[in-house]
């Protein structure tokens, strides 16, 4: 046995549940890590630049592309009739959404050819010198407009029912309607959509992508190029931002490049300009919420009917699990005994609207939150007292079952409401500010205390898998990869951790290597907050197996019982001796064991039946409360966030720091939402806020001057997760929630808060003012 | 005539006469130098994620300034020191203690946006020891973070302010004296640079009289200061403008002096450089001032540009005009002045005749007993573009009734325009709230504003009436304004 001297310690370095630091942030702060702009281009790379629609629904009678392919440095002009497959990259298979554009253009800014240049430049100034011809049909850009013109639906709607909710709202003591329109949001990942398409022998293409679903891009790729799957691969170290803007509309840009590098046989690189990535890519859902409540002078709920209508853009792309997820979390925390909700997926002549961090999720909490509002302000009393009168009950209250008929079994609302309640002051304060607003002429505060409870899992039963791939190599040293991509959410270093704590080696023997389709195939896209509780599971699976090959080879080795193998830091002891890890690893090779293991997972429980409007679409469920206090200028309609406390669960944390990020970041995002980020199209279709100087995403000044975030250390995921964590990706974006209702409040004083102020979303300074005048009125 | 610029670059000098007139910096150290620390976020100096350091010598300083290199022509930095995020940490590759912050702090997430942020926490690093919140928040307010919420990069901020290391450790303070001398001698000749390339050509004038007699010759030439402006005119719009002068380099345009005319602000002075002297002058200028684009775009773009690109939203002009300033416009012909005002003729028409520049504007002398205040209103507090923007000045005579009074809207019209049915209305009368209620509805009279994206013509006639219900009661001391941080945090 080799006894060779090692440093005892204690601990490794990044075990689970540990606060290190991003795995990639030295790289970060010295400009050293690398994002597809940045590889060293192949010799003889070119770049391309796409030529848009110029209308927002028209057929195209004639393109002209002479000017384009005389300008200096063009080398090709793709159109449709350059793709050897199939002209389509609809994510769902339902083929409406075509790579380019051939007879007829759908929204301003549709792709309809692309020039391949030498230089990026050259390829931009060409895209500008086409000559198309156009008969332009009737469009329309928003929900209003779509219903109005008798829009088709993109995808099938959804309906949940239960109980008996035409009856109940009939017996209801007081009803009352309403109606709210939620904004839609841009992603604004700081770096743009881009791909790097080298092509191979053979039909062998490889390509570098900023996308969240490398496998999606490969199909994509594999159909474009009419290939099989094995032809291509797809490579991901990191993505700048993602936010589910690189979900589906990744391949876009990789396709196009991958088609124009096979037919060049030279490299080829597409990154859009920012305005461009904004004009052509899908946002966040708006949505139009038409809702009937029924509730008794408590405030207590009887009933809820509700429609949730969509633009979902010229093609249906997430927009059918967007919209069903929307309807998943209508109910926000709240039991609704009887309740009917249906989704209206509208089609407008706009971009085609994609995932976005909550995935519909966020509107649909915002439309329950504004019916919690409504009957707190129609029966009198703090909106905080309606919310708990309504929560979900513990198992066997009879008052757990989802309007999707699914239990709340893990329900800790009340307890984290409470906790936040106490520490942010919240009784007090929302005095005080009632207090400080009767002597106020113009300034105005509010307050508000929102709660956020999300389902956990992609409500596509089949995306619920994993897999990931480990080698140990005859040094100690471990690779690892795994299907989940890195967009800054530090999903690597969990992951990282997780195969560290397993092996109980210091984490910096683990290399984390970037996501191929090559290594870990048939992923799904890191998306639904799942990155960690499926990649984690699954890297844990293939760790697993082979130290359990590692624990076989010991026993026989040194012929002691498996219970006598225990890996200790850095170190594993057989019997009464102990030996490195680097020396048993050395030793189980010289005996053939096998040191690299395949690692899979797949959720269990979980089951949805989309028809039937029933069944267990989530593993489980994770929750969160914020705070907020905010004063208006009811001069302007401008406002500022003073204070916001967050109480936000993440189970038992795999990385507090890394999870605390979290939580701030997507809590500043939600608030950016429902504040000032504002899409806005003109009368002809054009995205007029298509730059960061026209859409405003929030500051390091607008975050809350006081900034208090804390996790629910005493939580623990009841499930059987990776540590016993909780997704944290979506669900803390909803506790920007608290903004929206604490400006509501705001204004309501203007009323004495005898009013619902019914502020629509995003509340941008100009519907804070609008509000208050309409109060004023009153 | 000389055809190169010479220019240093992190530690290397650097003389380049192979450039088109508007190769970006950006494009310069990514594509030429492949140096890839700084990104593009935005190409148009909103979101910093391509901010470096600039150091030029400004009255015998060598002073750093962040800039958004996306926009920053590469023909603008003749005698400058070009700091890029690579030239940060040690050459042993220790991290720059602003860098380890970041780390310790946990300031990056996806990390696309965390150079640019390192560079304006540098930035900040040098030029304030002990930034107050209120501060750092103002320097940040170029970069735009997605990720972080931005909490842990303000901390970083205040970590590192609050340990700070040895000078010796810091690349620029290690070098500073050999770069400011390599700077010197190259600043030494006046020589007008001419760089041509495929038919293009960038003209660096050495003099003002140089600069006339180039735009004498040139009467079609684009004349680039900070190029905030002209920038996203080659970015976005691919406009081929040709010749490109460059005059930020031309320290004459860059004095600020006071005599009993008033205040004089030479047309180069850039936004960071008038605000100590205009906010001193007029308070409520230099809390506008605090509010234009983010730091990077106050480093870079002037005043005199602010004013020469017409604008309708700028944001000095209504400022500037209801303080009563003048305009100077110089060319071989000689100068002559005219009020502000006069200046905006109609949308994209201003009163610049071929070959003309604009030389300075000048404030007249404060006047203690008036009241002045400008509001600016967008959709985000900071680093926006204003949906409206109100400035107005009053002066009362003995009797407490309006004496003078300006009243200048920007976003209101297709220039920058006075509000005049309102001052009539005003004029003569007390200055009271019935007055001031009653003369309302004259705003009607003054502007048909249009509805776009940044708000509806009924937001901005409301507001513009509200702004003044907002002049009232502050000049009544009864004002009641939102403000992020109490006057002893900032």
């Amino acid at each position: 046995m080799d006894n060779t001297t090692f440093e005892a310690k204690g601990t490794i370095t990044g075990p689970m549940h540990a606060s290190l630091k991003h795995d990639s942030a030295h790289k970060h702060v010295t400009g050293s890590a690398e994002y597809i702009d940045d590889m060293p281009e192949p010799a003889g790379t070119l770049h391309a630049a796409l030529g848009l629609s110029e209308r927002a629904h028209a057929d195209i009678l004639a393109i002209d592309l002479s000017a384009v392919k005389a300008a200096p440095g063009v080398v090709a002009v793709i159109t449709a009739d350059d793709i050897p497959g199939v002209n389509d990259v609809s994510s769902n298979g339902s083929h409406d959404e075509p790579l380019l554009a051939t007879t007829k253009v759908e929204f301003h800014g549709q792709p309809i050819f692309v020039v391949i240049g030498e230089t990026r430049d050259q390829a931009r100034r060409a895209a500008r010198l086409a000559r198309i011809d156009y008969r332009d049909l009737p469009h329309w850009t928003d929900i209003d407009g779509a219903l109005e013109n008798g829009a088709p639906l993109v995808v099938s709607p959804m309906t949940l029912k239960r109980g008996e909710p035409e009856t109940e709202m009939g017996n209801a003591p007081r009803r009352l309607t309403g109606q709210m329109y939620i904004g839609g949001q841009e992603h604004f990942y700081l770096e743009s959509q881009i791909a790097l398409a080298i092509p191979g022998e053979d039909e062998d293409v490889t390509v570098w992508s900023s996308t969240q679903h490398p496998t999606e891009v490969q199909h994509m790729v594999a159909h474009v190029l009419a290939c099989a799957s094995h032809a291509v691969t797809v490579n991901t170290r990191r993505m700048g931002g993602g936010f589910g803007g690189k979900e589906t509309q990744g391949a876009h840009f990789a396709c196009l490049a991958a088609v124009a590098a096979k037919k060049l046989n030279r490299a080829v690189k597409f990154r859009p300009d920012r305005d461009e990535d904004m004009m052509v890519t899908g946002k966040r859902h708006d949505f139009r919420v038409d809702y009937e409540l029924g509730f008794d002078d408590e405030g207590r709920i009887h009933a809820v009917d509700a429609t949730f209508a969509a633009r979902c853009g010229f093609s249906s792309d997430l927009s059918g699990p967007v919209t069903d997820r929307a309807l998943f979390h209508a109910d926000s925390s709240y039991f609704y005994p009887h309740v009917h909700l249906t989704s209206k997926p509208l089609k407008t002549h706009t971009c085609s609207n994609t995932a976005f961090r909550g995935f519909g999720g966020p509107q649909g909490m915002v439309g329950g939150e504004r019916f919690i509002e409504e009957i707190a302000y129609a029966v009198g009393k703090d909106p905080l007292d309606i919310r708990k009168l309504n929560f979900y009950g513990e198992p066997g209250s009879g008052r757990t079952l989802t309007p999707y008929h699914q239990e709340v079994e893990d329900n800790i609302l009340l307890r984290l409401v409470e906790e936040l309640e106490t520490s942010s002051d919240y009784r007090a304060r929302r005095q005080a500010i009632m207090e400080f607003n009767a002597n106020s002429p113009v300034i105005r505060k509010g307050i508000a205390l929102t709660p956020v409870k999300f389902g956990i899992s992609f409500t596509m039963t089949a995306f619920n898998q994993a897999g990931a791939l480990v080698h140990v190599y005859s040094d100690g040293s471990i690779h690892l990869n795994h299907g989940g991509t890195e967009m800054g959410q530090g999903l690597y270093t969990k992951v990282a951790q997780v195969v560290a704590d397993t092996f109980q080696v210091d984490i910096e023997r683990v290399k984390i290597t970037a996501t191929s389709t090559g290594k870990v195939p048939n992923t799904s896209a890191t998306a639904a907050s799942s990155g960690s509780d499926l990649n984690g599971m699954a890297a844990y699976d293939a760790a697993r197996q082979i130290k359990e090959r590692l624990i076989e080879f010991a026993c026989r080795k040194w012929q002691v019982a498996a219970s006598d193998v225990e890996f200790l830091p850095n170190r594993v002891r057989v019997g009464t001796d102990t030996l490195t890890f680097d020396a048993l690893v050395k030793a189980a090779y010289f005996d053939r064991v096998q040191l690299s293991a395949a690692g899979f997972y797949k959720t269990p429980k979980i089951h949805w039946d989309r028809a039937a409007g029933r069944g267990r679409p989530f593993y489980y469920f994770a929750y969160g409360a914020a705070c907020s206090e905010v004063s208006i200028d009811t001069l302007t309609g401008e406002y500022l966030v003073d204070r916001t406390d967050i109480l936000h669960d993440v189970g038992r944390s795999l990385n507090p720091v890394i999870d605390i990020g979290q939580v701030e970041g997507a809590f500043v995002q939600g608030m950016g939402w429902l504040t000032t980020e504002e899409l806005w199209w003109d009368g002809k279709g054009r995205l007029r806020t298509h730059a960061p100087s026209t859409y405003k995403i929030p500051l390091a000044s607008d975050r809350p001057k006081i900034f208090n975030v804390k996790l629910a250390e005493w939580s623990e995921n009841r499930e059987q997760t990776i540590g016993r964590s909780k997704a944290v990706g979506e669900p803390p974006f909803m506790l920007g929630i608290s903004v929206l209702e604490a400006l509501s409040m705001a204004v309501a004083s203007i009323a004495d808060y005898t009013v619902c102020p019914r502020l629509d979303a995003p509340a941008t300074p100009e519907r804070v003012l609008m509000a208050v005048e309409r109060l004023k009125a009153m | 005539m000389t055809s190169a610029i010479r220019f240093v670059l992190n530690g290397e000098e650097v003389s380049l006469g192979d450039f088109a007139p508007t190769e970006t910096l950006l494009d310069y150290l990514r594509l030429r130098r492949r140096l890839t620390g700084s990104k593009e976020g935005c190409a148009e100096g909103d979101c910093g994620a391509c901010t470096v350091l600039v150091g030029r010598l400004i009255g015998g300083a060598l002073r750093y300034e962040s800039v958004n290199a996306c926009i920053r022509f590469v023909g603008s930095l003749h005698g400058t020191h070009v700091v890029t995020v690579e030239h940060l940490a040690a050459r042993d590759g220790r991290l720059h203690p602003v860098q380890q912050a970041m780390v310790d702090c946990h300031g990056s997430q996806c990390g696309f946006c965390t150079p640019g942020f390192v560079m304006s926490l540098y930035g900040l690093w040098m030029a304030n020891e002990n930034p107050s919140r209120a501060e750092i928040e103002i320097a940040l307010q170029g970069n735009l973070c997605r990720c972080t919420g931005y909490e842990p990069i303000v901390k970083a901020a205040e970590q590192v302010a609050a340990a700070r290391p040895s000078a010796l450790f810091d690349p620029i303070e290690r070098d500073r004296a050999e770069i400011m001398a390599k700077l010197w001698t190259i600043r030494t000749s006046s020589d007008t640079i001419r760089v041509e390339k495929d038919n293009r050509q960038a003209i660096i004038p050495g003099t003002l009289q140089a600069l006339a007699e180039v735009l004498s010759d040139n009467p079609g030439a684009t004349i680039v200061a900070g190029a905030t402006d002209v920038g996203l005119w080659v970015t976005k719009q691919m406009r081929p403008i040709n010749p490109v002068v460059f005059i930020n380099h031309l320290t004459d345009l860059q004095t600020i002096t006071e005599d009993e005319t008033g205040l004089v602000i030479g047309a180069g002075v850039t936004y960071a450089q008038a605000f100590e002297v205009l906010e001193a002058y007029h308070p409520a200028l230099g809390r506008l001032i605090d509010r234009i684009g983010g730091q990077q775009v106050r480093n870079m773009g002037t005043i005199g540009g602010n004013i020469a690109n017409g604008s309708p939203i700028g944001d000095t002009p209504p400022a500037l005009i209801a303080l009563g300033a003048t305009v100077t416009l110089r060319s071989t012909a000689g100068s002559r002045t005219l009020p502000l005002e006069d200046f905006f003729i109609d949308y994209g028409r201003q009163d610049r005749q071929p070959g003309e520049f604009v030389e300075k504007l000048t404030l007249p002398p404060p006047d203690d007993e008036a009241f002045y205040a400008v509001y600016k209103i967008s959709k985000r507090r900071d680093e926006d573009i204003s949906a409206l923007c109100g400035a107005f000045y009053l002066t009362l005579d003995g009797e407490g009734c309006v004496d003078t009074c300006r009243i200048a809207f920007g976003g209101m019209a297709g220039i920058p325009k006075r509000a005049k049915a309102v001052e009539e209305a005003l004029t003569g009368r007390p200055w009271s709230w019935n007055t001031v209620a009653s003369v309302r509805d004259a705003f009607d009279e003054d502007y048909q504003p249009l509805t776009d994206w940044r708000a509806t013509a009924e937001y901005r006639a409301i507001t513009a009436r509200n702004l003044l219900t907002r002049f009232f009661l502050e000049t009544a001391g009864q004002s009641q304004e939102l403000a992020r941080f109490e006057p002893e945090e900032a």
